[in-house]
This record gives structure tokens, sequence and C-alpha cells, in this order.
């Protein structure tokens, strides 16, 4: 799985995108969140507060409980500010 | 209708002049270009960054004008977002309806920019004296799409 991070989140996490191999515990994107938060103290930074986040999973807005499989692009970022 | 992001200036009279080179039938062309402000409240802004999200903005921008061509008799437009480093009184972005009558065109303009602000993945970036900082979002643009869709 890419996962790729924009802006706000982007600079939390400490870099723009990376790759996983989904762990088959890992059945949506709250729990895909909770296993990266475990991952260090950048992580639990960018994730803590997710009503101040939202997600793509290949490029389609979804909701928290939106399920994953390895070969989806996931992106995290904050509330858009464009315009 | 024609979606770009890029960051180059765009043209605002050259865009209108291409949109409506040869035809007859257009009887109104509404603009909305959104600039670049040296304030936000106290703080006196020196530089802005824009960044966006390669491919997922442009299709998202495509499907709000599609809605809006489904709502309204557009007869065409455009939308062209600024990205990158931009400085106070450039331009960010660009909404252009042609329809064959101004309220078609006022409202169609009006939704397009709502949406784009909450639904476009776009974030700006303000660099002022206190350092930079992520614009956040604001409730007011949220409140002001739901009105769209009662």
């Amino acid at each position: 799985m890419e996962i790729v991070y924009f802006a706000r989140t982007r600079e939390e996490v400490g870099h723009a995108s990376e790759y996983l191999s989904l762990p088959e515990a890992i059945a949506d994107v709250n729990d895909l969140m909770d296993h990266l938060q475990q991952r260090g103290q950048n992580y639990r930074a960018a994730f803590d507060d997710r009503t101040k986040l939202r997600v793509s999973v290949n490029q389609l807005y979804v909701d928290f409980d939106h399920p994953l499989q390895d070969s989806d692009e996931v992106a995290f970022f904050p509330p858009m500010t464009g315009g | 209708m024609k979606i770009m992001v890029q960051h180059q200036d765009f043209d605002i009279g050259a865009e209108i002049s291409a949109l409506c080179a040869g035809r007859r039938d257009i009887g109104a062309v509404v603009t909305f270009t959104g600039l670049v402000r040296d304030f936000h409240g106290p703080d006196k802004i020196h530089k802005m960054t824009l960044e966006h999200f390669p491919g997922m903005a442009e299709q998202q921008l495509a499907e709000i004008c599609a809605t809006a061509a489904g709502r309204w008799p557009l007869q065409g437009g455009c939308v062209i977002h600024r990205t990158g480093s931009l400085r106070p009184g450039d331009r960010i972005v660009l909404v252009v309806t042609l329809s064959a009558h101004r309220q078609a065109a006022f409202e169609a303009a009006e939704f397009i920019m709502d949406w784009l602000k909450t639904a476009a993945p776009f974030w700006k970036k303000e660099e002022t004296a206190r350092g930079s900082q992520w614009v956040d979002a604001k409730s007011a643009d949220i409140e002001k799409c739901k009105k769209w869709q009662e």
C-alpha cells in the first residue's frame, strides 16, 4: 500500500509518502491510523486529533470505516483551504 | 469545462476571449478571481504557498464543474487554480461561467467557488512575521456549501 501525506499532516509525519505491506489485522482506515500511531511521536501528532484529518482512498474521499486493501493508495491531509 | 492547475499566472481577458471565440449563443460571462491578501487578522502576510494533491485536485474540480453543469444551463467555462509560491496581490484562482442568461452564470460561479474551497484538495500556508502557518479551514465555508444542498 502507498500512503501519502499532504500539508500540515505531511509536515507532522515528516515525509510525503511511504510504502506499507498491509498487516492482516488492518481492516479499515481507523485500523491503519491506530497502526501508524504506534510508530512514533511524529505519527501520534499527526493522528491524535482525527476530527482535523481527511482521508482519500484511490483519490476518492472516504470515511474512516472505509475498508482497505494492500493495492490501495491512501492519502491523509487536513481539511482543504484552497480558493 | 476547462480545468487547469498550474503555477503560472493567467490572463482573465485572454481566457474569456478564448472561451467566447466564435460563439453567438452566450449572453452572460461571469468571472470570479481570488487574490492573495496581505493580511490575515492582525498578521501581515509576506508570502503564500499553495500545495495540492496532483491528479485528485483536477479530478475534484472537474466533478464540481460537472455538478454545476447539471444544475444550471451552462454553455462552458473554466477553472484555473494556481499552486506553489505566491505573493500578496497575486491571482490564486479563476472561475469563469458562460450561459445564455446571467442568473445561471452568477449562481454556477458561486456554487463552483463554494465547493472548490471545501472539496478540492488544496492547502494554503502563510508566511508572516510570526513564522509560517497552515491556514485552518473555516466553518463558514462548510456552512455555505450546505446551503446548496438544501
